[in-house]
């Protein structure tokens, strides 16, 4: 109790009130912009957020994580477009529903389902917190480089149809990590010479190039495009609360976001995906889910906000990012000083706690904004595409030249932006490259330290989480090589599948 | 980008025209690393494996030829999709926009964060085809508000322009220089 209320104080501050209120109107705006997304932003305000205090950085980071959804609803539903790449499912539902000319129901109850899923999982959180207090001081090396490897191989197998793409960008990302001068021996590797090479690859730069400058790159190249959207009539208020009709969907979606929140390298798709499935399961009318359900909603709404806070926890508590966005706040930790991991959930509960209660604040800030801005937000989403794409390369000039002053970091970050357009123009994840080269790093590290104390490969799981995360990679890669093989023996021939560009998933 | 034809497409993504060719070339480059192991790396005498600065590198261009040879082979297994020709082109196409930002980049220092912005937003503006007045003008208030958010009142590094020393010794020059 006395963690909490003197997390309540360390918000008590102006600064962190303005971040609060920047990040989440800034997020939702962002959100709704389709093209942009919360990765582009956050790797843009990233070294901004450098100058800052820790707690109003991150509050102002996650403020844009967690607010972004919100937003990113509102075009899916009405020009069947996602603002952010965790709203497509939300089209399935939402736009069929503005079709039958029931816009403001699907709107409220997408808001009314994102900010109770919101706030139910931060709730959850802080109740589990003691608990995660107790457990994480037993995660030693050898199980923070087990939970790493784990996040590894489920960012790999979460990518269905693209495996070995996956694998192959994960693998990619470790071996960015380990370039330059070895920290322990001070050898070289893979610099062939090179001075520039010597210092390694800046995630940041790295993050900028393929998250921003790709998008930037990607709308520069395309024909341009200018959303055109009906505005919304109506009372928001009434339709927002109808979600609580909706009351076991969005529980269990909160539940299933939670869950596959806290779980390394899953995130909103897989969260989403149970969500959905179980909502169309145990409906009574299943027909109708991808042609306007209001469950169908609910569940893709509710299963995609509870992931934030949930993704917050293997940061926190191991110091493991589980998704890039994640990724990109450990910077922010490490530039201050501040460790994640056990110590953190012992020694600063109430610094965790600050970060939760705000993020309570900023789903309250954000439902209330939603409330009288629906139609505001319409104008902002016009902005046509190509001129979208110059806004977010000047934005990204900002972010890599601001870090170092740096030409050769904007080179690499202009290189990674082209590799970041082919990979998005083939389809293919950008998220395996981010957390390949953030967990490769943890992973290296935890391994030589656990190997100290390792006399046989037997005693690297001798202990109970150990090998409970053993067993869990093991059967995981089993379950998904039989899943591949049983997908091989149903394949559908090629013209039957939808090769078109999709570049939602790496917004 | 179109609508997924199914619930479950909707957590797939497929090839696309040109796979061969990326696939290709990110094995080729994987190969490439594979053959610097030896020159790039050092193997410390006395150190266990995991410890030894080599390993983890060499782990990561293994696993990456490794996932590589099989990306590319499921590849040339699969049905060619026409358009390879096209979306390579696509490619090529689009290295147009590296330059421009590298150019960005370049004239910064010499004219300055706020006339190199402008001048930079402008063009770039005019090359994506939007024309009149009207554009122009959208196009330099935005590069002025990047500046003055930015620059002006986060006070982000970005050194001042050359430019800004031909202005007459005195307050004028150190306000451009600190804040535009």
């Amino acid at each position: 109790m006395d963690a909490l209320l003197s997390g309540i104080e360390l918000l008590a501050r102006f600064d962190v009130v303005i971040a609060l209120l920047i990040g989440s109107i800034g997020g939702v705006l962002i959100g709704a912009i389709p093209g942009v997304g919360p990765p582009v932003a956050i790797a843009i305000l990233l070294p901004a957020t450098f100058a800052l205090d820790p707690l109003v950085g991150l509050t102002m980071l996650l403020g844009i994580y967690g607010s972004s959804m919100f937003g990113g609803a509102l075009p899916a539903i009405l020009i069947n477009t996602p603002g952010t790449a965790v709203n497509a499912l939300t089209t399935y539902d939402g736009h069929p529903m503005t079709q039958r000319g029931e816009a403001l129901r699907a709107l409220g109850l997408a808001y009314g389902a994102s900010f109770v899923s919101g706030i139910l999982s931060i709730l959850a959180l802080i109740f589990l917190a003691p608990v995660l207090a107790r457990v994480a001081p037993m995660f030693g090396s050898r199980e923070i480089f087990l939970a790493a490897l784990l996040g590894i191989v489920l960012v790999v197998i979460a990518h269905r149809g693209q495996t070995f793409a996956a694998g192959m960008l994960a693998a990619l990302g470790i071996f960015l990590g380990t370039v330059g001068l070895e920290p322990v021996r001070y050898t070289q590797r893979f610099t062939y010479g090179q001075d520039w090479l010597t210092g390694g690859f800046n995630l940041i730069v790295v993050v900028l190039g393929l998250f921003a400058l790709s998008q930037a790159f990607l709308l520069l190249s395309e024909p341009d495009k200018s959303p055109e959207a009906q505005p919304v009539r109506g009372s928001m208020l009434k339709a927002v609360l109808e979600v609580f009709k909706f009351k076991r969907i969005a529980a269990a979606g909160s539940g299933f976001g939670v869950l596959m929140g806290m779980i390394p390298g899953v995130g909103e798709f897989t969260a989403q995906f149970l969500s959905y499935t179980y909502a169309q399961k145990t409906s009574k009318t299943p027909e109708m889910f991808g042609k306007g359900s209001p469950e169908g909603l609910v569940a893709s709404e509710s299963a995609n906000n509870a992931v934030p806070a949930a993704a917050m926890i293997p940061l926190l508590a191991l110091g493991i990012p589980g998704e890039a966005l994640t990724a990109m706040m450990l910077s922010v930790f490490y530039v201050h000083n501040v460790i994640p991991g056990p110590g953190l959930f012992q020694n600063q509960l109430d610094f965790v706690y600050a970060l939760y209660i705000a993020m309570i604040l900023l789903n309250v800030i954000v439902i209330v904004f939603m409330l009288f801005s629906s139609n505001l937000i319409l104008r902002v989403i016009r902005i046509p595409t190509r001129f979208l794409g110059l806004t977010i390369l000047m934005l990204s000039f900002v972010g890599v030249y601001s870090l170092r002053n740096s030409m050769t970091d904007c080179l690499i970050a202009a290189v990674f932006g082209l590799f970041g357009l082919v990979l998005k123009r083939q389809n293919l994840p950008v998220v395996p490259i981010v957390l390949g080269m953030v967990l490769g790093g943890i992973m290296e590290v935890k391994l030589r330290s656990a190997m100290a104390r390792v006399q046989s490969p037997i005693d690297f799981v001798d202990r109970p989480i150990a090998a409970g995360l053993a067993i869990a990679i093991v059967l995981l890669i089993g379950f998904h090589v039989w899943a591949v093989i049983r997908e091989h023996r149903n394949a559908l021939p090629e013209d039957a599948h939808d090769h078109d560009m999709h570049d939602t998933q790496q917004r | 980008m179109t609508r997924s034809r199914t619930f479950q497409d909707l957590f797939r993504r497929y090839r696309r025209p040109g796979d061969l060719v990326f696939a290709s070339a990110l094995f080729a480059f994987a190969l490439f690393l594979v053959a610097s192991i030896p020159s790039q790396t050092t193997w410390v005498d006395g150190v266990g494996l995991v410890a030894q600065p080599a390993f983890w590198p060499t782990v990561s261009v293994i696993a990456l030829a490794l996932f590589a040879g099989l990306h590319l082979f499921g590849a040339l297994v699969s049905d060619r999709i026409p358009g390879r020709g096209a979306e390579v082109l696509a490619w090529a196409r689009a290295a147009e926009f590296p330059v421009w930002f590298l150019a960005y980049v370049w004239i910064v220092p010499f004219l300055g964060y706020l006339p190199g912005s402008i001048l930079f937003s402008c063009l770039l503006t005019l090359r994506l085809g939007y024309r009149g007045w009207r554009w122009m003008l959208v196009a330099a208030l935005f590069a002025a508000a990047v500046v003055i958010v930015f620059k002006s009142l986060l006070q982000v590094r970005i050194p001042a322009g050359e430019i800004y020393s031909l202005l007459p010794p005195g307050d004028l020059r150190i306000f451009f220089m600190t804040r535009f």
